[in-house]
Order: C-alpha cells, then structure tokens, then sequence
C-alpha cells in the first residue's frame, strides 16, 4: 500500500512551521482541559499517524458553524485544522466545485472506506422523500445516509444537526430532523450552539484524529470537556446571581452596574456549553459579558421555548396555545379555591335544607 | 376503609375510637406539610427573585440563602418521604393505605362513587371512614406519593446540575433531565408540579376542616392525636 501522509506531513506542506505546529498542540491540549504531557502526545499522534480525512457535509443551515469556524480566535489553530480538513470536503470552503467536488466523495469512500470522519453542519429534511434540500440533484438525506455507510465517526455540528433548530421550529414544515434520529449506526458528537465556539470546534475534531477516539460524551451526546458545567456555573456575574442583584429592564441601574441577567431572560442557568470560560472571537466577549441574557442556543429545542427574556419557558396547554407554567399553575390553584369556595357554600346550603327538612344526615 | 358493622342501628361498639395513625405517620405528616410549605416560598422566589438589593454583591446572600433553605427543605421532604415508605412496611394497616389502591377490589370501586357521589351532594348517606376513604386514597396516591416522587426525582435532578457530572445526585437522578426535553423544561414541570401540590394543598385543607364539622368522624384532631373518634353510635 502506498505511503499515507501523516497530519504533520501535510501541515508542513501546506506552510506550518514546527514551531507553530507545536504551539498548535500545546493550545489544544489546553483548549481540551489536559496537563501540559499532552501537548507531546497530540504532537506524537499528529506525527506518526496517518491522517484521517474529515468530509464535512451541509444540510439545512446556515452556515455559522463554519463562519464560526473559520474565525477560530487562534489564527494558528485555524489555519492548521483547515489544512487538515478542507483538502478533501467541504462545499463550503474547497475550490472545486459541481461534479469535480461530488466525486471527491466517492474517491474519498474508496480510498478511506469506514475510516474517514464525517462532520455534519445542518440537517436533512425528511418530507416530500428530502425534496426540501437537495444538492447535485440528489436530496442531501440520501447523500447524509451515503457518507454515514462508510465514517468511521459523525460530528453533528451546531444545533442543527445536533437538535434541529429553527427550522425545526413547530410546526416544521419541511421535518428537519437532527442527524442522530436519522442515522443510527454510527457513533456521534453532538457539538451544539448555534453557532458553537470555534475552539470548541477545533478542540474536539482535533481530539478525534489525534487520538483516534470519540471524547467522553455526557447523556446527550456531548463532549463532557466543552459542555459539562452551565454557562451559570462559571458566570462572572454569578455572586450578583447569589446576592439577589438583578437587571430588571435593560435600561436601569443594575444594567448598567452589570448585575445578573436571570430576571430579563438569560437561560444561563439551563444551558450547557463552554462561553462563560472560553468566551466569543479570542476571549474578547461573550452574550452575557456585553449585558445580553443568555439564549440557551446549545440547547434542545431553545426555538421553541418561549420569550428569550423571561426565565420561566412556555407550555402547551390545549393543543396549540401556549402560556407559561406559572400561568397555568395560578390558573389551577385559583380553580381549585373557587371549587372550594362553592363546594363549601352548597355544603352549607345543603346542610340547611336538610335541616330544614328535619332529616337525619346520616339517615 | 368503611366500616360497614354487622350490627345495625346504635351501638357503643360504634362510638369505639380507633388508634388509626401511629406518631410516624403524623410527625411525617406535619414535617412533610412544613417542607412543602418552605420549599413553595422559596421555590417561588428562586423562579422569580425579588426586588434587587443594593450594594456590594459581597454583603448580600439573598438568592444564596433561598436556595439554601429550598435545599435544606427538599432533604426533610425527601428523607422524611423515605422514612414514610419504611413505615408502611412496619406500621399499622392505615400506614399503607397511602402506597397501594386497592383496585382490584369491587367494594373499593363502589365506595369511590359513593363518595364522588357524597361530595356530588347526590346522596346524603356518608359512611364511616377508619382511615381514608376511597376518594381521599386515590388523591393521596396521586399527589403524595406520585406528584412527591416526580418533584424529589425533577429537584434532586436540577440540584445535580449544581453538584456537577459525576456527583451523586447526577448519577441517581441526571438521566431525568434529557429524558424531561432539557435542564429548562425540568425546571419548568418543577414548577408546574409545585402548582399542583398546592392545589393539593387547597384542596386537602378544605376537605380535612369540612370532614371535621359535617362528616361523622374526627378529622383534624385524629392527624395531631392519632384517634379516630365519632360523633354517633350509629354503623
């Protein structure tokens, strides 16, 4: 068999250095939480393994994860994770185009047959047989269900593929479905956000080919590096959280004193997803930071919830109509002190009557 | 349970008290009834904070001290809910009642609706209850056994997202939270299972005081003493 490149290999011809080759895996191993050995390992691996081609595929999206991607905060990473991945697919981001680029894939398929990593940025609507998304004539579900046959692995990235997103917002007329309920298989990385965290992207596809290995997923299938603790565990503005300091509108005073964000929405406290210590475009910011709540987009079903700037999320209450639980809730209790109300008033008034009627209540 | 005696028309045997709730049971009726109280206040309040404070972030502890007393409460609810579950097994009769419906029994389905129909004002007739009568049985199930189950397993689930993955209530009740659709839908069945234990408790408070002055039996002071007494000598 001919020789395969290794990752260092086709960095060095694409223009890395050693010396920011190196820099690239210490900031990687730091990016994903390990101690300073690791950098050598990752280097290692880079070195002596063959490289793993990733196809990355657009469904339904939009294409933030890639522009996110694109702008990891560490021009080095980027750069190096690109020439890593883009030499084989990605529609986005290769030169070729039209029928050149669709056989990339299938040459791809024969030469990394079961060894490729498939990274997924969108999802395939299912209604009308896929005819919502189609791409070089075919519906992209068809292309998604190909490319799966023969991974190794699948990336969801972003809330798309991962949840769905919006435009599997109700009533999802095109049935845009996240990749998981489609393709069985195969092992997944849920990667959510919408877009996630360029890092956070770079870290984990770096993890994958490094190592070889999926990261240590959580109950929903996501790497617990990135998304094991809330935005509202590590939130710089928690102790006014645990104060009892609250930004009420967005013009007041405790806006402007950069007090919690809880009581004007921000979903903080329920969602999952690495901003409050990775922080936005190099560190620089992040929602939260320039004095906006959190939307909790790393989350199921985040579209639907409700107001983005209330704390409490909506419920579906007879069918379509929606209210949220505290509505419902005093809506209940205020029934039920009613029905106790009238109850006691026919108990009287029956007690009365009985009464009146010299009967016995107990006959 | 009615108590439908053999003898008909007066009789002492019918004016006999019956020890009906053993000190665990009301200890844990009482504390039970403080924790749901304690847990609806600052659960409010946690779901929607009050008015800021001002000052320094560092002098203050309101929302910290909230969640404190709602965490505190929630182990007196849940460790005394456990004891009660123990209680059923080593206590008497009375102290099942609230675990097992007896749905497999027609006399049971009967009296339902003789109380459905009671409460209904279609029938003047209200038999003698030892322990709790059908109806009472199937709200207690519901509400004290099921409803108190789901907000222990959704709270304990939504501590653990403090606790961290990994910790111990992450690993007995984490999974509730993808299965529920997410950590801000638990919150939120939380808090709509919370509006129905206080229907529960609006609903209980009102049926326990007009027990106690227009049913045949002793309500109220039979939760503080343990007695069940009557006002008849009639079955």
């Amino acid at each position: 068999m001919a020789h395969r490149e290794t990752f260092y290999e086709v960095m060095r011809q694409h223009g890395i250095t050693r010396r920011s080759f190196l820099k690239f895996c210490s900031l990687t191993a730091a990016g994903l939480g390990m101690g300073p050995e690791f950098a050598m390992k990752i280097a290692h691996a880079l070195e002596t393994k063959p490289r793993t081609p990733v196809i990355w595929l657009h469904g339904l999206e939009c294409t933030c994860c890639t522009e996110s991607f694109i702008r990891s905060g560490h021009p080095l990473a980027s750069d190096v994770i690109l020439s890593m991945i883009s030499l084989d697919y990605d529609d986005t981001l290769m030169a070729a185009a039209g029928h050149q680029a669709e056989e990339l894939l299938e040459q791809t398929i024969e030469k990394y047959d079961g060894n490729y990593i498939l990274a997924v940025e969108g999802n395939p609507p299912l209604n009308e047989d896929g005819m919502y998304c189609i791409q070089g004539g075919q519906p992209f579900v068809e292309k998604l269900r190909h490319m799966a046959d023969h991974c190794k692995a699948i990336i969801a990235w972003g809330s798309c593929a991962s949840w769905g997103c919006v435009q599997a917002a109700r009533p999802n007329p095109t049935r845009a479905t996240p990749v998981h309920k489609v393709i069985r298989n195969k092992p997944i990385v849920k990667v959510p956000g919408c877009p996630p965290i360029a890092e956070v992207m770079t870290g984990v596809i770096t993890y994958m080919i490094a190592f070889d290995a999926l990261p240590e997923l959580d109950r929903q299938g996501r790497p617990k590096m990135f998304y094991s603790q809330r935005l509202h565990d590590k939130c710089y503005r928690r102790p006014h959280f645990d104060a009892g300091q609250f930004v009420e509108r967005f013009d007041d005073e405790g806006a402007r004193k950069g007090y919690c964000l809880y009581k004007v929405g921000c979903k903080g406290p329920t969602t999952y997803n690495a901003c409050s210590t990775l922080e936005w475009n190099d560190g620089l910011s992040w929602p939260v930071k320039s004095g906006h709540g959190c939307l909790g987009c790393a989350e199921d079903d985040f579209w639907d919830k409700g107001s983005f700037y209330s704390a409490v999320t909506n419920m579906k209450v007879m069918g379509s109509a929606e209210a949220d639980a505290d509505k419902v809730g005093k809506v209940l209790a205020g029934a039920a002190a009613i029905g106790v109300a009238a109850h006691a008033a026919a108990s009287v008034v029956s007690h009365m009557s009985d009464k009146s009627r010299k009967e016995v209540r107990h006959d | 349970m009615t108590n439908k005696a053999a003898v008909e028309g007066h009789s002492l045997a019918n004016i006999q008290p019956t020890y009906v709730f053993e000190a665990p049971v009301r200890i844990w009726h009482w504390l039970h009834a403080l924790s749901i109280f304690v847990l609806c206040v600052t659960g409010y309040f946690i779901a929607y904070p009050l008015p800021s404070v001002g000052g320094e972030a560092s002098n203050h502890f309101l929302m910290g001290t909230f969640r404190w007393l709602h965490f505190v409460a929630a182990y007196v609810f849940t460790i005394g809910f456990l004891v009660r579950i123990y209680w059923a097994f080593v206590g008497n009769r009375y102290a099942r009642e609230l675990f097992v419906l007896p749905i497999h029994k027609a006399e049971w389905w009967k009296d339902l609706i003789h109380e459905v129909k009671y409460y209904g004002f279609m029938t003047r007739k209200s038999h003698k209850i030892l322990g709790h009568n059908p109806l009472a049985q199937s709200a207690m199930f519901f509400f004290n056994v099921i409803l108190t189950l789901f907000l222990i397993v959704t709270g304990f689930a939504l501590y653990a997202e403090g606790l961290g993955q990994g910790s111990w209530a992450d690993k007995m009740f984490g999974w509730a939270i993808p299965l529920l659709g997410g950590s801000l839908n638990t919150k939120m069945w939380h808090l709509t299972a919370m509006w129905l234990m206080l229907v529960f408790v609006v609903i209980h408070i009102y049926m326990a005081i007009r027990a106690d002055i227009m049913s045949r039996e002793s309500s109220i002071s039979t939760i503080i003493g343990g007695w069940r007494m009557y006002k008849d000598d009639l079955p």
